[in-house]
């Protein structure tokens, strides 16, 4: 540790750190703009300008740049310096003197950096007297709206876009005061996770366009601490309600998962909440026509439906909170719980937690896995499977490459300078997939193989680490391949092993686990992480339940079926589906959007989705998160494990006659399960009061209390009751930084942007005050001595007029609820069968034209892509995209031309 | 005694001082153009909504008694889709007024606003906008602000250089 002064008062400092790094970690309010947290200091737009002193004899000083002067012992700044002052407000007004006088009409208005830094720098009054530039806007798609007249210039969107994310089509064009970012020509914006320069423009460039369809103002918005639930990584997130209605998602800073971004998926997911598919009233289906009615009606039904009866069986989800599937598992008796997942993945996620536990491998959060140095990915497509892991594995192949710079004395928070040396240089990332994947630009080797040649390659890892790992027979170049991997795998210092629930193959799990297990026996610590589908699979998982072929055998006997947030025709295949529901009579279904399930359930009752209840989920990090409820929804909705305490007391069950709140389903929970025993660290109890107060959910500037519902009765209504949360739905409350679990948005005096996240932290870009929030499940024992797994699956053969279907998924459209999204659903791609250019000669399909596919009893009618990526005799099948939902693979099927030609395509021409 | 005698001279010479009280409602008061009334909405010279809807008066109310929302025509003009004041809350500070970047929420000195039913209280868009621009006939926000409106393109507000040919070399 050094000892720095700044304004003459000594201060403890992390050398490897820069000045404007140290001074905001203290708490000093001191203005910058190019420099970001998570892409360090560059030096460009010269606004954190301080005085450097020699020694404390020197009185004249130099100006400098903090965030390019390291915090070497005894450096000497002054930040309150006159000089310095003075010429931090002349960048500001220099910058200024372009910038558009549209405050007023501008989306960031309220928590832009800009504005944040213009009022700490006094500036006021434009002297220039000048014409101002401007730039004609680009379209850049349904996620971010641009207006360039605001820009300063800063390069934080190129640096995030191009070197952080690793986008192409964005760059910085035209020169001197008129550079222009954007793209070559209008277009959607390529990359995953473009949402992030919303939050990365310290000013109105670059806002979020879902936003402006029903705009609000930061200080407006009723936030709570939520999780994402469009994937299985559990990313924090802070969604905006006004009105009853959700507005817009921003990222919360969790140190240990998501830091400072989130991907498009997650951040523009949310208006599924405020879809016209939404379920908002209990509905009953008589003669097979279904009738809104009231709550009370709803529950007479549910009444008939279940008192008295003794075989009612409970179908739980992957998608709702643990509290959820708790409920209707108290309800209906665990031996009639079933966790509504198929068997396939039922059984890929029980041997995941399975080698979790047995395996000497710890399963990393994404902060973690940024900091690997080696990484082999095996049949996952992590950007469209758990888009945010394909960011952090874009951190992990600088991690080698900083080596070099460390030996050149460069420090890591000097970016252009380590970018400079590092050049293109990556550490290993080796891909080993079914067809091409978005991260292939920065990954040593890839390999496209089916999925036993997947699993076959890990194996042959294993046994090229450690001899008395299972031995495969493969070719001379998967061999070497093999040996590069595992040569790889083993010099590097935090080596991780990714795998997982996207290729549904228990083989290539078992083959990662092998890879791990062999680097522990060459003593090195290895990192094993799965990705699991959907946000609570790990914790359905936990709750070890019986899969959905088992609820299915049990169906016929049950006097009725309860169906939780759960479309089981995406778990199930349509004639199966349609199975089902023949020989379930009742079947009472609880679900927020409508789907396959609500249109044939007997009764419907209207669940809450994330931002309209509370509860867990366990992340596929195995952490438990907690969210909590944004804003209290109109008419019947209502959180599911209430409404099946409801249910409960119609058949008067005893236990759930005492869950009166939140906490009491949890500490059922924790008792009753011990494996999800953790659960209760995952946030504060709903008791508990700072200063006697509660968490305010609303900024204190909250607008238009006597306003809002003033329309409907001018006396204004008593602000809801939470009974389930330490958080109120009002603007009053503790002032101050809540627990981290419990900070429902990011705000500091003098700071209203999102850069107020460093004020947070207990160092900058380091974990919060308090810890970051979660709680980590499960933890890997040391070696049970259960050994390698040693079923080596056989070598793919291709068949004869078969082809292996396997899984492809997009980011955009393969999540179930997203896809309700109108700004998702845009960019969504239609079901498509991608093979191989021979393959595809060979069936005489043409790119573009509609292929019949017959693959796990079903047919779909899909458009064909051509893609050389594909090894041959394999097709890949974008599944979750209706109409190919529910559908088990890989399995091996068939492919013919369609019958009707594509409107419009290249069909018709020929 | 004495002091008795004087109150009653005094109040005895009152009765031949000049009135202050007069007769409303059929004599109306003298207020002020600034006087601090009924809250109107106003319009811009060229007779278009002045309000952007920025929420900047919402904010600045002490007593919250105004909810808008904010929507944008097709060619990205903003406006407020709803615009409401609780008068029954109101306390006429005047805060509004001043926060107001476009001079388009301002005080009137009308104060007759008394009803028999609180629920009157409440206005909507519809009781608010005026046809006039209020005290500032000359302003336009629109014509300052460097975003595209219909009618106006970028390059055309006020001290605002042509659009940038990102094509040219030119230093």
């Amino acid at each position: 540790m050094a000892t720095v002064y700044i304004d003459d008062k000594p201060y403890t400092a992390d050398p490897a750190q820069n000045m404007l790094f140290t001074s905001l970690t203290l708490g000093f309010n001191l203005p910058y703009f190019c420099w970001h947290p998570a892409m360090g200091s560059v030096g460009a737009c010269r606004q954190c300008a301080v005085k450097q002193f020699r020694d404390e004899n020197d009185t004249r000083g130099k100006l400098v740049m903090a965030c390019m002067t390291p915090a070497a012992d005894g450096t000497r700044i002054a930040i309150h310096d006159p000089d310095a002052t003075k010429f931090r407000a002349g960048v500001i007004e220099g910058l200024m003197t372009n910038h558009p006088h549209d405050c007023p009409v501008c989306d960031e208005g309220g928590e832009c950096h800009l504005q944040d830094m213009t009022v700490m720098t006094g500036h006021d009054y434009r002297r220039y007297p000048y014409d101002k530039r401007t730039f004609r806007n680009q379209y850049l798609g349904p996620f971010v709206n641009q207006e360039m007249n605001r820009c300063i210039q800063c390069y934080r969107c190129v640096r995030f876009y191009r070197e952080y994310a690793g986008g192409r089509d964005f760059n910085s064009f035209a020169l001197r005061d008129l550079v222009f970012f954007g793209r070559h020509k209008d277009g959607v914006l390529e990359n995953e996770f473009s949402g992030n320069l919303v939050e990365v423009c310290p000013t109105g460039v670059f806002t979020d366009a879902t936003l402006k369809h029903h705009y609000t103002r930061k200080w407006d918005l009723q936030f709570a601490p939520s999780i994402c639930t469009h994937c299985g990584l559990g990313c924090n997130t802070s969604p905006g309600e006004r009105y009853g209605m959700l507005r817009r998602i921003v990222n919360r800073y969790n140190g240990e998962v998501n830091g400072y971004f989130l991907c498009d998926r997650g951040r523009y997911g949310y208006e599924c909440v405020n879809s016209p598919q939404r379920i908002r009233q209990p509905l009953l289906r008589r003669e097979g026509v279904a009738q809104p009615v009231s709550r009370a009606e709803a529950l007479r039904a549910a009444r008939e439906l279940l008192a008295g009866k003794q075989n009612v069986i409970g179908i739980g989800s992957p998608r709702a909170s643990l509290e959820a599937n708790f409920a209707l598992r108290t309800l209906v008796g665990p031996d009639h719980f079933f966790a509504g997942m198929a068997d396939d993945e039922h059984r890929l996620l029980t041997k995941m937690i399975q080698v979790l536990r047995s395996t000497p491998a710890r399963t990393p959060s994404l902060r973690e896995i940024e900091q690997c140095d080696a990484v082999l990915v095996l049949g996952e497509d992590p950007t469209n499977f758990a888009p945010r892991l394909a960011l952090a594995l874009r951190q992990s192949v600088r991690q080698q490459p900083f080596a070099a710079t460390d030996k050149m004395r460069i420090p890591r928070w000097l970016d252009h300078a380590v970018r400079e040396a590092v050049q293109d240089d990556k550490g290993p990332l080796f891909i080993a997939s079914t067809h091409a994947t978005r991260l292939d630009d920065i990954a040593a080797r890839t390999f496209r193989a089916a999925p036993t040649d997947i699993a076959r390659l890990g194996f042959a890892v294993a046994r090229a680490l450690d001899t008395s790992a299972p031995a495969t027979s493969m070719s001379g170049e998967a061999v070497a391949l093999a040996a590069q991997i595992a040569q790889a795998l083993k010099t590097a210092h935090r080596p991780l092993i990714i795998a997982g629930g996207g290729l549904n193959s228990e083989s290539v799990i078992e083959a990662a686990a092998n890879v791990a297990r062999a680097l522990d026996t060459v003593g090195k610590e290895a990192r094993l992480s799965f990705t699991v589908p959907e946000c609570n699979s790990m914790g359905l998982a936990l709750m070890g339940a019986a899969p959905l072929s088992a609820a299915f055998a049990a169906v016929k006997d049950a006097d009725a079926v309860i169906v939780l947030e759960n479309d089981l025709g995406r778990h199930m295949p349509q004639p199966a589906l349609r199975e089902f529901f023949e020989r379930a009579f009742h079947v009472i279904a609880l679900d927020c959007l409508t789907n396959a399930t609500t249109e044939r359930a007997e009764l419907v009752l209207p669940a809450g989705t994330f931002a309209e209840s509370d509860g867990t989920l366990v992340s596929s990090e195995g952490r438990a998160q907690r969210f909590f409820q944004v804003f209290v929804p109109s008419g019947d909705i209502q959180e599911s494990w209430r409404w099946l305490c409801d249910l409960g007391a119609l058949r008067e069950n005893s236990e759930m006659a005492d869950w009166k709140e939140l906490d009491d389903v949890i500490i059922a929970l924790s008792n009753a399960i011990p494996a999800l025993a953790g659960i209760v660290n995952a946030a504060p109890f709903s008791g508990l009061r700072l200063a006697g107060e509660k968490v305010p959910r609303e900024p204190h500037r909250y607008s238009g209390r006597t306003a809002m519902h003033a329309n409907i009765n001018v006396s204004e209504p008593k602000p809801p009751d939470d009974p389930d949360s330490p958080l109120s739905f009002s603007m009053e409350g503790f002032p101050d930084q809540p627990p981290s679990a419990l900070i429902p948005f990011f705000w500091t005096p003098g700071w209203n942007s999102i850069q107020s996240t460093n004020f947070y932290q207990k160092e900058i870009a380091g974990p919060l005050r308090g810890g970051d929030p979660g709680a980590r499940l499960i933890e890997s024992g040391a070696s049970d001595g259960s050994g390698y797994f040693i079923r080596v699956p056989q070598a793919f053969a291709p068949r004869e007029g078969e082809w292996l279907v396997v899984p492809a998924y997009h980011i955009f459209g393969s999540d179930e609820q997203s896809l309700h999204s109108a700004a998702i659903a845009e960019v969504a791609p239609k079901p498509y069968i991608a093979m191989n250019p021979e393959d595809a000669v060979l069936l005489a399909l043409r790119p573009e034209s509609l292929a019949e596919v017959k693959v796990d009893g079903s047919s779909y009618r899909v458009q064909v892509r051509v893609r050389p990526d594909m090894p041959k005799g394999i097709a890949a099948l974008l599944v979750g995209v209706p109409p190919v939902v529910g559908v088990h693979l890989p399995a091996w099927g068939t492919l013919q031309p369609a019958q009707l030609p594509v409107e419009g395509g290249p069909e018709r021409a020929a | 005694m004495l002091s008795i005698i004087r109150t009653l001279w005094d109040v005895f010479l009152h009765a031949f001082r000049k009135r202050v009280t007069i007769q409303y409602p059929e004599q109306k008061a003298y207020l002020s153009a600034r006087y601090r009334g009924r809250i109107i909405l106003s319009r811009d010279p060229e007779g278009g909504e002045r309000c952007v809807a920025c929420y900047l008066c919402a904010v600045a109310c002490p007593v919250d008694c105004i909810a808008l929302q904010a929507t944008e025509d097709s060619t990205g003009r903003r406006y407020p889709e709803f615009f409401r004041i609780n008068f029954s809350r109101c306390i006429f500070c005047g805060y509004c007024e001043e926060a107001c970047p476009t001079y388009a929420i301002q005080l009137t000195p009308d104060i007759e606003m008394g009803e028999y039913s609180r629920q009157n209280m409440v206005y909507e868009k519809e009781h608010l906008l005026i046809s006039g621009p209020g005290k500032y006939p000359d302003y336009n926000f629109w014509r300052v602000a460097g975003v595209k409106i219909g009618g106006k393109d970028k390059g055309q507000a006020e001290r605002e250089a042509p659009p940038t040919d990102l094509r040219s070399l030119l230093p």
